[in-house]
């Protein structure tokens, strides 16, 4: 009989980084889907060609810092990068804007600060950020849900789209963003926003053919989807609730009571969490373990500063969502609060009281 | 190596302002949108920078120590109300360009830290050397980085080469490229920000390459080990 001795912890999730990377992927997929079903094929191309980009460039820099890129390509954090950039931006962008943005990703935000682990930003957010103030015109450029466009894009026509600007037959994308009617229809967020400054109020925006019933059509399903997928990553344990929670909770809260001030104006709490990348943002990208805050208690207040920044930029700034800009903010927000909310070491105590 | 030949070195790579002291940046970030406003920037402060190293130089004994930098900060701010007229007279479309940060040379960190620290203790022909080459080498850094921003954001360069070099002038425009949409990023200061990380890391690295090459090497001497265990 042997007597083995093992170093702590011995408590071991038997989770590496390539299972936990792999198993956030999966728990995007449904999300991925109901996009897929509801904005078409494009998602499928802009996937393709992000993660394409992803690996081709991690193993570039990999080779050209001298590391090893075998198992850095491996443990699928670029994969996971490149899906949240592809899915973040509109479906038929060109595939430039697609590949720049996994580039800059990959590259400036990650490896040029030492790879994973050192990364003060989101790459993903990070990069998007980058296409939307550079291309403003192409970052905003989302189709809309198929059901309400004139024309059907299939998957040849979203691949033609984003390679050359134009369907097989020979639309463009302004046309593809049309009704029946020929007039352009924008996201729920626009939509609300500039009908907002229209002098519009709330609930006038809300008879728009985009929305059935207070939500846009297809947006309220496809972030069902990701809180969906973000409730099997908590279960799981992947990520704790601390910061989709507090962001969440913090952004319904808000909503809430500016909904009650003045309905006319302000959006409800539902329309905040069921539009925009409010349930993408709070499950797979706040949560992302190297730019986010450390502690529980860091949690709490990183993910409510999240949903603060969401609700105050999508409200009174000057772009429709703000998941993207919130993050950011917030992670330049993370070594003041991993310093000040410190866990309490055991056996210590603060010297007052 | 002679004192010029030092100077020059300094002031281009080994300490450049820019690059290695990291002063300035203010005017470097904010008109480096196209090469043509980094030269005109440049070349102005280049300007102040030899008169005013030069005449803090010439007063270097007179002047009480106590009260030298309100001194060289008059001295400054004299010479870049010279050249601030002089561009008002002869290049007005780049006066414009440039707007405030014509005036703010004043308070360019290089300028007075160059006086302070070079000037106020040298003799006339070392300093106006030394505000010769600690000009270029800023220039250097700011038409680089106007280049870059400039092609990546217009596909262009030299555009507006007129308003600093006259009508003749027009014809050095060279269009690379021209880009479906501009890319805003390397116009907007985000991106002066990122070309100027980019530029340091480059000349970092060059540097490193630059001392392995001519690096003696090491003396390795060989210790003689005398196996004293046995089995």
């Amino acid at each position: 009989m042997t007597f083995k001795v093992a170093s702590s912890p011995h408590q071991h999730a038997m989770r590496n980084t390539a299972g936990l990377m792999r198993l956030v992927i999966y728990c995007a997929v449904p999300g991925i889907v109901v996009q897929g079903y509801f904005f078409g094929w494009g998602i499928l191309v802009q996937l393709i060609l992000a993660v394409l980009t992803a690996l081709v460039s991690e193993g570039v820099f990999l080779a050209l810092r001298k590391r090893n890129f075998e198992r850095a390509l491996g443990d699928y954090s670029a994969v996971l990068t490149a899906i949240l950039l592809a899915i973040s931006i509109p479906p038929l962008a060109p595939w430039w804007i697609v590949v720049l943005g996994t580039f800059f990703a990959i590259v400036i935000v990650k490896q040029l600060y030492g790879g994973l682990g050192n990364n003060l930003f989101n790459p993903a957010m990070a990069a998007y950020v980058m296409l939307l103030i550079s291309f403003p015109v192409q970052m905003t450029a989302w189709a809309p849900v198929q059901a309400l466009t004139q024309f059907s894009v299939n998957l040849a026509d979203a691949a033609s789209v984003v390679f050359t600007g134009f369907t097989t037959d020979g639309y463009s994308l302004g046309q593809l963003q049309t009704n029946i009617d020929g007039v352009t229809l924008a996201t729920p967020l626009d939509q609300v926003r500039t009908d907002l400054t229209l002098g519009l109020t709330y609930h006038e925006s809300l008879q728009n053919e985009i929305f059935n019933h207070g939500m846009g059509i297809g947006w309220a399903w496809v972030n069902l989807a990701y809180l969906l997928g973000g409730l099997v990553l908590i279960k799981t344990r992947a990520i704790n609730w601390h910061i989709p929670g507090a962001m969440l909770g913090t952004l319904a809260a808000i909503a809430a009571v500016m909904y009650a001030t003045d309905a006319s104006i302000y959006a409800s709490p539902a329309f905040h969490l069921f539009s925009g990348a409010a349930m993408l943002g709070a499950f797979f990208i706040a949560t992302d373990p190297v730019s986010a805050a450390t502690s529980n208690k860091g949690r709490l207040v990183y993910g409510a500063g999240i949903g603060l920044w969401v609700y105050l930029i999508r409200t009174f700034g000057g772009y429709p969502d703000a998941v993207a800009f919130a993050v950011l903010i917030m992670n330049m927000a993370v070594p003041l609060i991993d310093y000040y909310l410190k866990p309490r070491v055991y056996g210590h105590w603060s010297k007052r009281r | 190596m002679s004192e010029m030949k030092e100077l020059t070195l300094q002031g281009l790579w080994k300490n450049n302002p820019a690059l290695v002291q990291l002063l300035g940046l203010c005017p470097l970030l904010a008109v480096t949108s196209t090469l043509i406003n980094g030269l005109g920037l440049g070349l102005a402060t280049t300007a102040v920078l030899i008169g005013s190293n030069a005449t803090v130089s010439l007063v270097r004994n007179v002047v009480p120590n106590e009260i030298r930098i309100p001194i060289f900060v008059m001295v400054i701010a004299a010479f870049v109300t010279i050249v601030q007229l002089l561009m008002n007279a002869y290049t007005y479309e780049l006066y414009l360009t440039l707007g405030i940060f014509i005036p703010l040379i004043v308070t360019n960190c290089a300028i007075i830290g160059r006086a302070e620290a070079y000037a106020s203790k040298h003799p006339l022909k070392e300093s106006a050397m030394d505000g010769l080459m600690m000009g270029l080498g800023f220039t250097l850094v700011l038409v680089v980085l106007g280049a870059m921003r400039e092609l990546l954001g217009k596909g262009s360069l030299f555009s507006g080469a007129e308003l600093l070099l006259g009508d003749w002038a027009r014809s050095l425009t060279v269009q690379l490229f021209v880009p479906d949409s501009a890319f805003l990023l390397a116009i907007l200061p985000p991106g002066a920000f990122l070309g100027m990380g980019l530029l340091i890391a480059a000349k970092n690295a060059l540097n490193e390459r630059i001392e392995r090459k001519y690096a003696k090497p090491a003396q390795t001497q060989t210790i003689q080990r005398v196996r004293v265990t046995t089995e």
